[in-house]
This record gives C-alpha cells, structure tokens and sequence, in this order.
C-alpha cells in the first residue's frame, strides 16, 4: 500500500515535470470496446458498461484540444483472473500530441527506469523477436508452420485457428517469457491485423505493419501504446469489422461508440497513447510471484 | 458427463483428454496485451501418471472424466486380479489388474483400507493409507554402528 501510495506520486510529479495535465473520465459509458478478445461489464441498471480502458473518452478529451493527458484510474475486463490479471486493474494512460511512437517509447522507457531504476533499454520488431526466438516471420510465415510451432513449442492442438491465433499463442507462451531479461524490451510493429486502434504502414520489408508496441520486463507485459489511429472513416470500419467478428463468434454486439466517432471526425491532433498496467509495475517493484499480492482486496476477497 | 469451460478448471478436476481420464493439476491464464487469451494447463494422465502441459483457448472445454475415489478394502489376490471391496456396507466388488496396484504391491495388507481410483467403473489405480503397519518377519542382522545416532553434528 505504501509502494502504491509512493508510486502514485512519483508518477505525478513526473508528469507535472513535462506539463502533461492530469485528468479524470468515466468509468461508466454508454458504449464499450468492441475488441473482439475483451469482454465488457455491463452495468445492466443503468444499461452502461464499466471501461475495459479509458482511451475513448481520453481521445474525445485530445480532440477538444486538452492538449498532453494522463489519468490514473481503474479499468474492468469480465473473465480476466489470474497471477497477472484481476477483473478490476489500475491503469496508467497518457497520450502525447505530436508525438510518434517511437519518441513515446523513448518517454515509456524514462519513466519506468525512473520507477524501477536504471536498465538497459532494447527495441525489437515483432519480425526480429519471432526470427531470433522461432526463425520464422511472422508477417509471411503460412498456418500449417505455425501450427507445427504451437503444437510443438506448447501441446496446442491447433482447430481451424487464423494466422493471428496462432502468432497470439507463440507471442504469449514461447517468446514473451524470453522478453526483458534485466531490461525494458520494447516489441513494435505488429501485424497490421492486430492493429487494434494503432495507425497501419508498410516496413522497410513491405510488411503491412500496425504502429505500436508493447513494453516487457522480466517477461512481464507492462504497456501498451499506439501511434494513434485518427482517421473517423478508417475507426468506424474497424469497429464494424470487430463487430461482425463478434457476431460471428456469437459474443454480444455491443454499442460502438459514436461519440468517439464524431470526435475523431472534428479532427484529433496526431498522437501517441500508451496505456501501463500499475499493479504489475507494481509486482515488479515488490517482486511479487501475483497480481494478489499488491492489490488490497483482490476480486475473490472484495 | 459435463463439459467444463477453461474458467472451470479447478486442482482436482478429472476430465477427458485424448481419451484418457486426466486430473487438473495447474492452470494459469495467460492472455497477450491484445488478442486471444489461453489458459495454459498442467494436469496428471491418471493412466499412465505423466504430467502433461497443454496450451488451451480460454472458453474452450473438455468433457469431464467419471472418474472416483473410493474407500475399499483388500481382499484378496488371485494372482492375475487384486480384489477389492467397498466400506459403505455395499460389499461390492472391484477387481484391480498388475497395473493398477503396480505401486502399492509391497504395502497390501488384507483387510486394510486403500483408496481404489475408478475410471468408468474399472479400477484404474489403487493407492495405499499413509500408514501402513507391517511386521517385520525377516531382517539381516545389522551392522556394527548402523543406528540413528552417531552422525556427525553439521553446524
């Protein structure tokens, strides 16, 4: 509690430091993440929904003309419990207008070094972390090889799974444990099929690419941040996109959020987010094993 | 049987995998910072007593195992089966094979109590009390010295 407290400060000054305004949105909204892999809590007596993060309302704040924002405040996803996650989570997010990601990486790596003390900071593509790991590409590599990894790398019987899938579940189970050894490893340009709200470009290789990145230390995944998608025509396709995949899969269709829309559509100055999650910094801080023991009252006992 | 869910997979859960009853042992969810979560699940085949790691898709499900603990007392041996009976004054029978007492043979004594694990209805594993009083009938005549005492003090 006292780490919390400390750490809470640390941040604040930090941010006071570079004249980034600290704010406060909803947590109750009217529509909710259509991400196909998170799952909303609705709040049914309101008909709201409890925020998986609380980037949408931040962008509407960005397109008003905030300027540079951060906010610490809880976000909720239904179903996610276990050593690193609990249903409701304490997130840091800020967004930095005119900045790229990659000079967002550069201010994520100053803050936790700052936090966490001095480490050596490494930045490798998603190709170069698939080739030095598995030696294949993942923007070219074909299911059946991908399948013969899983099922190698980790006993996954492979059933009809897209590409995404599979790079998903060798991402999360055979490279991240490998990731940020005694330093910050920050993993960027995904495919662009996992560019969730993260703005899309061709590599050096030719590879469709989403602009973001994610940060691991000690094999822990701590952030994740996008060069912001600002592009209304280009959101609202991926929405219906998310939404159609919902249907597909039989999850429930949820309310895309037009205030989002509308805001983008009056223009949001060309930015980058970055979203961290403070109770595994502060695991890392403590040298937890479990996302339990940092937070007062974990989901079972709250 | 039922079909349990990933989120239901608890220690002690015995479900089906590939066709062999297995008991839960482990089971970590793990999700990347976008996209598909999985669970990645530790669990002992009852059948052969490996340990088994398998990576599952969060929501996907296995079907339950009917697999039983049950409290039963040694009968018998007719040399191919071990026999069995049940303490809840049923007297029904069980017969175990070779295989399924492979790891108690030494410590059968009749009329003690065993749990004798039951797959579909057949004896799959047979395992002794934690206690187990035997007399000893036979022993080689000890060597000079070779008592509890006597050990060199480690400090």
């Amino acid at each position: 509690m006292r780490l919390r407290a400390r750490l809470y400060q640390q941040i604040r000054h930090f941010f006071e430091q570079r004249d980034v305004l600290e704010v406060e949105t909803p947590l109750l909204g009217q529509a909710a993440s259509t991400d196909v892999h998170l799952a909303s809590l609705c709040v049914e007596a309101e008909n709201q929904y409890l925020q998986t993060s609380p980037e949408f309302a931040m962008k509407r704040l960005l397109a008003a003309g905030s300027g540079a924002i951060y906010q610490i405040c809880k976000s909720f996803r239904q179903g996610e419990s276990g050593k690193r996650h609990n249903p409701e989570f304490t997130m840091l997010e800020w967004y930095r207008p005119g900045f790229d990601y990659l000079q967002l990486m550069a201010e994520v790596a100053e803050l936790v070094n700052l936090l966490l003390g001095e480490r050596s900071v490494r930045q490798l593509s998603y190709r170069d972390a698939f080739v030095a790991v598995l030696g294949v590409d993942p923007h070219r590599a074909d299911a059946d090889v991908l399948v013969g990894l899983a099922k190698r790398h980790t006993g996954y019987v492979a059933d009809g799974d897209d590409v995404d899938t599979l790079l998903e579940l060798l991402m999360s189970q055979v490279i991240e444990p490998t990731l940020g050894c005694n330093e910050l490893t920050f993993i960027y340009d995904y495919p662009a099929s996992q560019c969730a709200l993260a703005k899309v470009a061709v590599d050096a290789q030719g590879a469709a690419v989403a602009q973001r990145f994610e940060l691991y230390v000690e094999g822990v995944e701590l952030a994740n941040g996008y060069y912001e998608l600002t592009d209304a025509d280009e959101q609202l396709q991926r929405f219906m996109a998310d939404l159609d995949e919902r249907k597909r899969r039989g999850l429930v269709t949820l309310p895309a959020d037009q205030k989002l829309l509308a805001a983008l559509q009056s223009g949001m100055p060309d930015c980058a987010g970055v979203a961290l999650g403070l109770d595994r910094l502060l695991m890392l801080m403590a040298g937890a094993d479990s996302i339990r023991d940092v937070i007062t009252f974990p989901t079972d006992l709250a | 049987m039922a079909n349990y869910s990933t989120n239901e997979f608890r220690s002690g859960l015995k479900v089906l995998l590939d066709g062999d009853p297995c008991s839960i042992l482990e089971n970590e969810f793990v999700k990347p910072g976008k996209g598909q979560a999985f669970n990645r699940v530790k669990m002992r085949n009852l059948k052969t007593g490996r340990v088994w790691e398998r990576t599952f898709k969060s929501g996907e499900s296995l079907e339950g195992a009917d697999v039983m603990d049950l409290d039963m007392e040694y009968l018998y041996t007719d040399g191919e089966f071990w026999h069995f009976m049940m303490t809840d004054g049923s007297f029904e029978q069980h017969a175990a094979d070779a295989k399924a007492v492979a790891d108690v043979i030494d410590w059968l004594k009749e009329q003690d109590v065993y749990t004798v694990t039951l797959f579909n209805g057949a004896a799959l594993a047979v395992a002794a009390p934690n206690f187990v009083e035997l007399e000893v009938t036979e022993t080689d005549p000890g060597l000079k010295g070779d008592t509890a005492q006597g050990g060199t003090v480690m400090c």
